[in-house]
């Protein structure tokens, strides 16, 4: 068990930025822009930061009083554990006056690709569109720079990038300095030419070659002014709409890769079931397409001319299995045993005079799917083996793979493909490794698809977990607030667990006794209210799921449970949410966004019987969130008919604000909250998966109810906060956790009950379940019976 | 091995392969057309909604046997050049397409191509019915978004309509 806690006096007030950073950081004044890096030797300009020169940013001071991720969270662990090996991140300049980078971080859909060519493009003045982002293939030599995570590459990143494209725009202007024969400080930098005040020019083109040294060397730069810039902080589009939009964006199985056929796998009736034997290998080979079939530990892999051919072949197939590890089990069995690993609740303070007020609540599986599937294509083959994958922490599946794989790790080349989307999942590497097995069995290289089925049934989950809330009220004042989190264990065997290992001497006095989850628990959640006595802890239980974090890992379900008893606490006090939420908030940047929404959301108007208004927070990632739903409950809309779908209560209104400290591509941001906002209302309303006898029941999207179309908001607002700090904040989980709780709260005000579980729709299947034998389902043949 | 024929974005394509292989898998895995998406191949996700003669189809359910030697298939790849040229939008693309880039829409972009052609259909369907896209066009859209670029989805729609 972990836990932590903060005693908050009554009515203080932390008037601290976002970010949590000290105001000693103006002290330094100009310092904080001024640093140390290289130019690479080359036979163009490459220039690279070296980070680990400096004293970190984030001061890891042993908090007291607030709660710990107030003064050190996740990102600034993440951020730390990446400052060693900055040095390494290098920015090109070529002759074609591009500048190119290979971001060690996955492009998922979050739109780091794009706000990270901004950063290049403000700093050595080039535009936008000169700017070439790749993704770096697995680099061990990053250690753990490595890991696309918790929102944290924009935080992690972003003064590394700066300095690199620094020290490059310096040593084109020193080098434009001899060839226009005047002093750097007459010369002006702009849009990739510099010119002289005589009105000579010259284009980073074609100083690319003459700027570059022939010998590594270290150079000190300034970096820009944020007074001056014209980029950062602008509304830009993504630098690959395009491809997006003319369907030439290339993911995972889109790859041509030479004779790598399209592979399934066969997978057990049971979750995590072993395959046994084949029975009747020679009739699947003898199916038109079908080229090989093998087994691998996790199932049996068919290979053939088109994935068509291989659902054939993987239902044909007739497997002998053993049973996986929850056989028999359903949802009701893990919960059982999940209450039995509750722990008792401390005691609150004793005081004859105030009232206890107590919620307990239920968070059922639900699953990380993404639209594009698992998918991996291997070819190991003659004692090599290289990969392509969607992977947010390739350094990882790298070393997995040469394990299992019995190679050396210089003979395995694991490459990163931009994903279609990841949610926590492509955190894993299980097609990857899967690949490399199908591949290393069947002698040749393989294009593994997982079926949407697997996808759904086998593919990580968001753990079961419970909340128990108590807190102490005397008046209008809480006296003490504990929460206890009970979960399914979360697995972080991905990279991140290894980081709280490797970082755990370093980090404040009393975390680096904990393990993974409680480490991460005790870094990411925190009360931003002055409730007194404030405890929040975790325990975890039962590893036999295949698990992980879903767009967040405890925050959505925590801060869920957490705004409920506040709105609880609210109707005892006799104050409304928003005035009792205002009185109680200790941070000001966090009342900054809750009177934001509550003003432009009309916060108290009139509503129809059946709707209402909810209103919740949150702060995480270096930056603080509000939301304000308005939902309806009437019958006329909860019982609105679409086939095979869930409609129930509609969220009809959202308004949200968001403060990142500096948003870098505020149209990205907002994105990332619209996104944000449609997975808070399919976990509150819609979303979870049902475990019967031993297996997931949801095998397509018809049956995991995912927020559509017709769930979706008509009417979104985001607004986001002007800068409020010099430094970026996360973006791509930032807009779950308080529209999470909006709509829960919310629900529950149109309803007058509290919802104890969620999502609300858990108790009643609405779909029928697809056959577990055999695993997926064919396609249908009517579809020109569908066209419209 | 049954030699298959239509017409792929405007272009006679023939492919030797059974008569019950979906479209999906003869577009990606043989003609190596890999615009529409698989994402689920049951008809539900939308992800690889194309064209069939003007029509949004779904080819993950349709077995290529079942199309003739005239139908005319229109993918992602081919939509551009069913728009009139003074039509284009500064890209040379379809205005469908142009307002999804005004907007931004894509994140992950992996359903886009399919939410474009869907969009175009309904657009086409309201046409046809002499009147404009209503909400209840919007509500109906099944195409699966699990980025949840939904809001932006539906302006651009309605954008994309005045520009068609």
């Amino acid at each position: 068990m972990s836990q932590h806690s903060g005693t908050t006096s009554p009515h203080t007030e932390d008037t601290r930025a976002v970010d949590g950073s000290a105001v000693a950081d103006d002290s330094r004044g100009t310092s904080r822009r001024h640093f140390l890096g290289y130019v690479l030797g080359g036979t163009t300009l490459m220039a690279a930061a070296d980070l680990g020169l400096f004293a970190s940013p984030a001061e890891a001071t042993i908090p007291t009083i607030p709660s710990i991720p107030e003064l050190y969270d996740l990102n600034d662990l993440l951020t730390h554990a990446a400052m060693p090996t900055a040095n390494l991140i290098a920015i090109s300049v070529n002759e074609d006056g591009t500048a190119s980078f290979a971001l060690p971080r996955a492009e998922v859909g979050q739109g780091i690709t794009t706000s990270t060519a901004m950063i290049i493009a403000e700093e050595l003045e080039l535009p936008l569109d000169k700017v070439r982002i790749t993704l770096a293939p697995a680099r061990p030599e990053l250690l753990f720079n490595q890991l696309t995570g918790g929102s944290n590459t924009t935080i992690s990143t972003y003064t590394p990038i700066r300095v690199a494209a620094a020290i490059a725009k310096l040593e084109l202007l020193k080098a434009a300095a001899i060839l226009l024969g005047d002093t750097i400080g007459n010369l002006v930098a702009k849009g990739g030419v510099i010119e002289a005040p005589d009105g000579s020019s010259v284009t980073y083109g074609e100083l690319a070659r003459k700027a570059a040294s022939p010998t590594t060397k270290k150079v000190e730069v300034d970096l820009k002014s944020s007074a001056g810039f014209g980029i950062v902080g602008t509304p830009q589009n993504r630098i690959d709409a395009i491809d997006a939009v003319t369907g030439t964006k290339t993911y995972t199985t889109d790859l041509q890769v030479p004779d790598a056929l399209p592979t399934m796998i066969c997978r057990a009736p049971t979750l995590n079931g072993i395959p046994l034997a084949i029975e009747n290998k020679a009739e699947v080979l003898a199916l038109a397409g079908v080229t090989d079939v093998a087994l691998i530990d996790t199932g049996v892999a068919v290979r053939a001319e088109t994935f068509g051919q291989a659902i054939d072949g993987v239902r044909a197939l007739k497997v002998r299995w053993q049973d996986g590890p929850v056989a028999g089990e359903s949802d009701a069995s893990v919960l059982t045993r999940l209450k039995k690993a509750e722990l008792p609740m401390p005691a609150l303070p004793k005081n004859p005079l105030a009232k206890t007020v107590s919620a307990d609540f239920t968070f059922w599986f639900r699953s990380n799917s993404a639209m594009d599937t698992n998918s991996a294509v291997a070819d190991v083959r003659n004692g090599k083996a290289t990969v392509w994958a969607g992977l947010k922490s390739p350094i990882i599946a790298k070393q997995a793979i040469a394990k299992e794989l019995g190679l050396g790790e210089a003979d395995v080349e694991v490459n990163v493909v931009q994903s279609g989307g990841s949610f926590g999942r492509r955190l894993f590497h299980d097609a990857a490794l899967e690949a490399a097995k199908a591949s290393k069995a069947i002698g040749k290289p393989v294009k593994l698809m997982w079926h949407r089925a697997d996808d759904a049934r086998v593919g990580r989950a968001h753990p079961m977990a419970t909340s128990r809330v108590r807190a102490s009220l005397l008046g209008n004042e809480v006296l003490a607030f504990h929460q206890s989190h009970t979960s399914v264990e979360t697995d972080f065997r991905h990279g991140l667990g290894e980081i709280v290992t490797a970082m755990a001497a370093d980090l404040p006095a009393g975390l680096g006794n904990l393990g993974f989850a409680e480490t991460i628990f005790t870094l990411t959640q925190e009360v931003p209210y002055n409730f007194g006595v404030v405890l929040q802890t975790l325990a975890e239980t039962d590893g036999r799921f295949n698990t992980g974090s879903m767009r967040n890992i405890y925050s959505p379900d925590v801060r869920c449970a957490n705004e409920l008893m506040v709105d609880l606490l609210a109707k005892e006090a006799k104050l409304d949410p928003y005035t009792f939420r205002r009185k109680m908030l200790r941070i000001k940047a966090v009342r900054g966004v809750l009177d934001k929404v509550a003003e432009v959301g009309e916060w108290g108007k009139a509503m129809p019987a059946g709707t209402a208004q909810g209103i919740a927070i949150h702060k995480e990632y270096k930056g603080v969130s509000a939301c304000l739903v308005e939902i309806d409950c009437r019958p006329e809309t909860v019982n609105r008919k679409v086939r095979d779908a869930v409609t129930g209560p509609r969220v009809t209104k959202v308004t949200y604000a968001v403060d990142v400290g500096l948003p870098i591509n505020p149209r990205g941001l907002e994105a990332q909250m619209q996104g944000g906002i449609n997975d808070g209302i399919a976990l509150a309303l819609t979303s979870s998966l049902h475990l019967r006898e031993g297996h997931f029941m949801e095998g397509s999207w018809d049956n995991y109810f995912y927020t559509r179309q017709w769930n979706t908001p008509p009417e979104v607002n985001v607004i986001v906060m002007p800068p409020s700090s010099d430094q970026p904040g996360g973006a791509g989980e930032a807009g779950v956790a308080a529209s999470f709780a909006a709509v829960a709260c919310a629900y529950a005000r149109a309803t007058g009950t509290v919802p104890t579980e969620f999502p609300i729709n858990h108790g009643e299947i609405s779909f029928e379940e697809k056959p577990r034998v055999p695993p997926v389902p064919q396609s249908p043949t009517d579809g020109l019976d569908h066209t419209y | 091995m049954p030699e298959q024929s239509f017409v792929l974005n405007g272009e006679k394509v023939t492919v030797d392969v059974a008569d019950d292989v979906r479209v999906l898998w003869v577009l990606r895995d043989l003609l190596g057309v890999t615009g529409p998406k698989y994402g689920c191949g049951i008809n539900v996700c939308k992800a690889c909604t194309s064209h069939i003669n003007g029509k949004a189809f779904n080819p993950c359910s349709v077995p290529v046997g079942e199309v003739g030697d005239d139908d005319e298939i229109t993918t992602i790849e081919g939509l551009p050049d069913t728009a009139p040229e003074d039509q284009r939008g500064p890209h040379g693309l379809h205005p469908m397409q142009e307002a999804w880039l005004e907007r931004d829409v894509a994140q992950c972009g992996y359903c886009q191509p399919g939410q474009i052609m869907a969009a175009v259909a309904v657009v086409r369907r309201a046409r046809d019915e002499g009147r404009q896209v209503t909400d209840a066009d919007l509500d109906g859209i099944r195409n699966i978004c699990r980025c949840g670029t939904y809001t932006r989805i539906r302006e651009a729609i309605r954008a994309g309509e005045q520009s068609m």
